[in-house]
């Protein structure tokens, strides 16, 4: 009835296959381990230090999760090899139904590696989670007020740029201090810590550029808050992490850093493309109204 | 059977004692379809939810390898982005309410009552009730297949699901699925309390109750405390949707928060709702193919009943980027941890299990030793996940992708088939075959680990879940290859075990009443079980009770043919 292909063979030789095979698999595995570290396991980073924190607090977690793994493939795979039922074997196992030193242990044991793994938490959580005091370098306190022709501060740590972040089907908007604006490309200063106000004006978005940090949602509604200090000038991708319709997948947002200067020219451009803009769209309305034609739809 | 008492002296004067009908004749047994549309047996009830819900397994399927072959290579153009919106809904919605839950309640349907030593459930018309809510809730969904799938996701995130934004009648049959779904499932569970409560055997206390009939218990519980959350927060949908309420609609002061706590109130524990059978069916297998008793019985049972504790009060670990307090991840952070612990238990006291065994090697064990295995991996990214900061990165990418699929198909799924292997011959009265349910099972394995281990770097490159496409400078083009091939080795696993099991029907060696040397009492009974399941309900004096059954045959010398044949050996 069954091809004899596809019926088992005698069990000591399917056993014998099997135990080489999950031997193979465990050696794999092992020699997978050092490279665990490579990029392909660990998130993106190298951008922000929010970022390069919460990968070495990713680390240390797979590092304990790698272990754990070991251990219970490990043992799963030797137990199932070792206490295979042999030809002439014994008929039943070992009639042993628990052992109260041992299930004590293995519970206070995982209890201790999820206790280690909250205190290592709390450890990186503050660096995660605050944005530090801008650098040196950075765009100073107050600057982005002034124009380029006047003389820079003096240089030292200051305040934090507040960008708001407003998410729509399906582009970024961001509104810089000082009342520029642009879509899709954030342009920030280096060596500064921007904080965003994240909110979106029809459903839920999500702010996401894997080199600078965790996501955060922009919610209809509510204000939600993160930030990134980038040190060296550079362009980061990302995109829109929460379902929000068809146009979801297109959703993407790139922040390119530039030194401060480049920075407040890039806000001075930005205001002067938007006042040319409005200027030419009041000279084109009062053309048309001198020509006597109805406001503009 | 029919006893009708017959009308004698219906001349009789006034004075005289009336004639009086006892009782009619039984109509007759309807038989055919017909036999199946009015059954209140549990056991057809049982196979109707198997059918039923297979069916839908196949169709989400059907609906992933879809996805995948878009998501094969960047820029692809195959599916519009429309369309696979609604297969990420549909795809969602189908495997969580349309087979794994129910088929939890299949599982139950038919096994408890012959685990307890029952002859039906203790509401036999209500089990029918439940599964046909099922199935026309199953039709109501798919029947937006000819207007507008729903496009939202599974989750349905309000103000996404509104009627500003999902005009098309999609959400509104989505809404009514989750109503008819929830209403099957809150009349299987109370139902399932009822039966578990009060129709054990004599001797069957709670300590000797099989850990699959513990674990659905306590399935039934989570389906009763979780339920009424998503039920209301659906009303609300709907009525916000189209009665001009603002629950969720911040434009009019509603909140979309509010949409994501009932939401997740209910669908965290859904998880374990989810999982708690499964790991009920492998601590049934495991004992019975390692040919050793269960490894702390009881802390296998306490466990169950902490995860399904914790696992209602860990739903905002799912809304870790939302905008909320620290002090509230923390406290989330810390309760989703918390589980880690039973569920490590569980785990290490399978792995006790084994050892020391004297391990057959059948296919419900292949599926059964598999499910700690992959589980493990859903086990340790969950810990991952639940660091919320490290969360930050990895939420709503393609790693949450992966480890939700290594605990509802490494976990659940591996256990409904580890199920399905081990009680095949209970249900049919024959074996599926051992060849093509180890192919099967090494298809799926390697195609398992294929499709969902690369989406872990997927994500961890920057790529977020429920994306139509792709840039192909992300660097996930080839983990998307790999993934796409690994899906559909795994749908031709699945494919062999179908086959397996339609060809085994007709085919498969004839099991006898016990093939598998088995512990509980289904075993006990002839397979497929009669009617009546039991006509004398034996005394149970331990948690297993067929080897205490098979200890006094041998003991009595007879032979065990009427109550345990010997194992199928060899060959």
């Amino acid at each position: 009835m069954i091809p004899r292909a596809l019926n088992p063979g005698r069990p000591p030789h399917r056993t014998r296959l099997l135990s080489l095979a999950i031997v193979a698999g465990l050696l794999a595995a092992l020699a997978l381990a050092p490279t665990a570290f490579a990029d392909f396991l660990t998130p993106e980073s190298g951008g922000s230090p929010n970022a390069d924190k919460i990968d070495s607090l990713y680390k240390i977690t797979l590092a304990v999760g790698i272990v754990i793994f070991l251990l219970v493939e490990g043992v799963l795979i030797w137990t199932l090899v070792k206490y295979r039922a042999r030809r002439g074997g014994p008929k039943e196992g070992a009639q042993i139904h628990g052992n109260t030193q041992l299930e004590v242990g293995w519970t206070v044991g995982a209890a201790v590696i999820v206790v280690v793994l909250a205190v290592v938490t709390f450890i990186y959580l503050p660096d995660i989670e605050n944005p530090p005091a801008s650098g040196p370098n950075g765009l100073a306190a107050g600057v982005e007020v002034a124009s380029i022709d006047q003389p820079a501060p003096p240089p030292g740590p200051s305040e934090a740029l507040t960008i708001d972040v407003n998410g729509q089907q399906y582009l970024w908007r961001y509104d810089y201090p000082g009342g520029a604006f642009s879509y899709y490309e954030m342009v920030v200063p280096t060596d500064t810590t921007v904080v965003l106000n994240l909110t979106a004006s029809d459903v839920i978005h999500s702010w996401w550029i894997p080199k600078l940090g965790g996501k955060m949602d922009a919610v209809p509604g509510f204000v939600n808050k993160t930030w990134f200090k980038i040190s060296k000038p550079g362009v980061y991708i990302g995109q829109c992490a929460e379902l929000c319709g068809s146009g979801h997948a297109d959703m993407r947002a790139r922040v390119r850093a530039v030194s401060p200067d480049e920075y407040l020219a890039f806000l001075e451009r930005q205001k002067a493309d938007f006042e040319a803009a409005r200027e030419a769209l009041a000279e084109q309305r009062e053309l048309r109204e001198a020509a006597g034609e109805t406001e503009l739809q | 059977m029919a006893t009708t008492s017959q009308p004698a002296a219906a001349t009789a004067g006034s004075e005289g004692l009336k004639p009086e009908i006892v009782m009619h004749g039984l109509p007759p047994e309807p038989k055919g379809w017909l036999s199946w549309l009015t059954t209140t047996d549990h056991k057809k009830i049982g196979i109707m939810y198997f059918v039923a819900t297979f069916i839908f397994f196949i169709i989400g399927g059907v609906e992933a390898l879809l996805m995948r072959l878009q998501l094969a290579q960047p820029d692809s153009t195959l599916i519009d982005p429309e369309t696979y919106n609604g297969l990420v809904s549909m795809h969602g919605t189908t495997m969580i309410f349309l087979f794994i839950v129910p088929v939890m309640a299949a599982f139950g349907n038919y096994f408890v009552p012959l685990m307890i030593g029952a002859r039906d459930m203790a509401f036999p018309r209500l089990n029918a009730l439940s599964f046909w809510l099922l199935a026309f809730g199953g039709v109501a969904f798919y029947a937006s297949l000819f207007f507008e799938p729903p496009q939202a996701g599974w989750t349905s995130y309000a103000p996404l699901s509104d009627d500003a934004y999902m005009p098309g009648g999609g959400i509104d049959a989505w809404i009514f699925l989750i109503h008819l779904t929830g209403l099957s499932s809150l009349v299987g569970a109370i139902n399932f309390v009822a039966t578990i409560h009060n129709m054990r055997a004599p001797g069957m206390s709670w300590g000797r109750m099989p850990l699959f009939v513990w674990s659905i218990l306590i399935y039934s519980y989570l389906l009763i405390a979780a339920l009424p959350a998503i039920a209301a927060a659906v009303t609300m949908l709907l009525t916000d949707r189209h009665f001009g309420t603002a629950f969720f609609d911040p434009t009019a002061g509603g909140d979309p928060m509010l949409w994501q706590h009932l939401f997740w109130f209910f669908g965290h524990p859904e998880v374990y709702i989810m999982i708690l059978p499964a790991f009920g069916i492998i601590s049934e297998i495991l004992p019975v193919f390692a040919r050793k008793p269960i490894f702390g019985y009881k802390a296998i049972a306490a466990a169950t009943a902490a995860i399904a504790f914790l696992g209602l009060l860990v739903w905002a670990h799912h809304m870790f980027t939302t905008p909320t307090s620290t002090v509230v991840l923390i406290f989330f952070m810390l309760s989703s941890f918390a589980i880690a612990v039973p569920t490590g238990i569980k785990i290490f006291n399978w792995l006790a299990t084994l050892w020391k065994g004297s391990i057959v090697f059948k296919t419900p064990l292949y599926f059964a030793a598999a499910l700690p295995a992959l589980f493990v991996i859903g086990g340790i990214s969950g810990v991952m996940l639940a660091i919320f900061p490290v969360d930050w990165q990895l939420h709503d990418s393609y790693f949450v992708v992966a480890h939700l699929h290594y605990v509802l198909f490494g976990g659940s799924v591996f256990g409904i088939f580890a199920g399905v292997y081990y009680w095949y011959p209970k249900m049919t009265g024959r074996l599926m075959s051992e060849g093509l349910g180890k192919l099967s099972f090494w298809t799926m394995f390697i195609g398992f680990n294929m499709t969902f281990l690369v989406q872990h770097s997927a994500g961890l490159s920057g790529m977020p879940r429920r994306i139509y496409d792709y840039s192909g400078d992300l660097g996930v083009n080839d983990y998307n290859l790999i993934s796409t091939i690994g899906s559909f080795l795994l749908g031709i696993g699945v494919l062999i075990t179908v086959i397996n099991a339609l060809r085994s029907y007709r085919k498969g060696k004839v099991a006898g009443n016990d093939p598998w040397h088995g512990n509980t009492l289904e075993w006990f009974v002839q397979s497929p079980p009669p009617v009546n399941n039991f006509d004398e309900i034996p005394r149970v004096r331990s948690v297993e009770p067929m080897k205490d059954i098979r200890r006094e045959v041998a003991r009595s010398g007879e032979q065990a043919g009427t109550v345990a044949q010997p194992v199928v050996t060899g060959t």
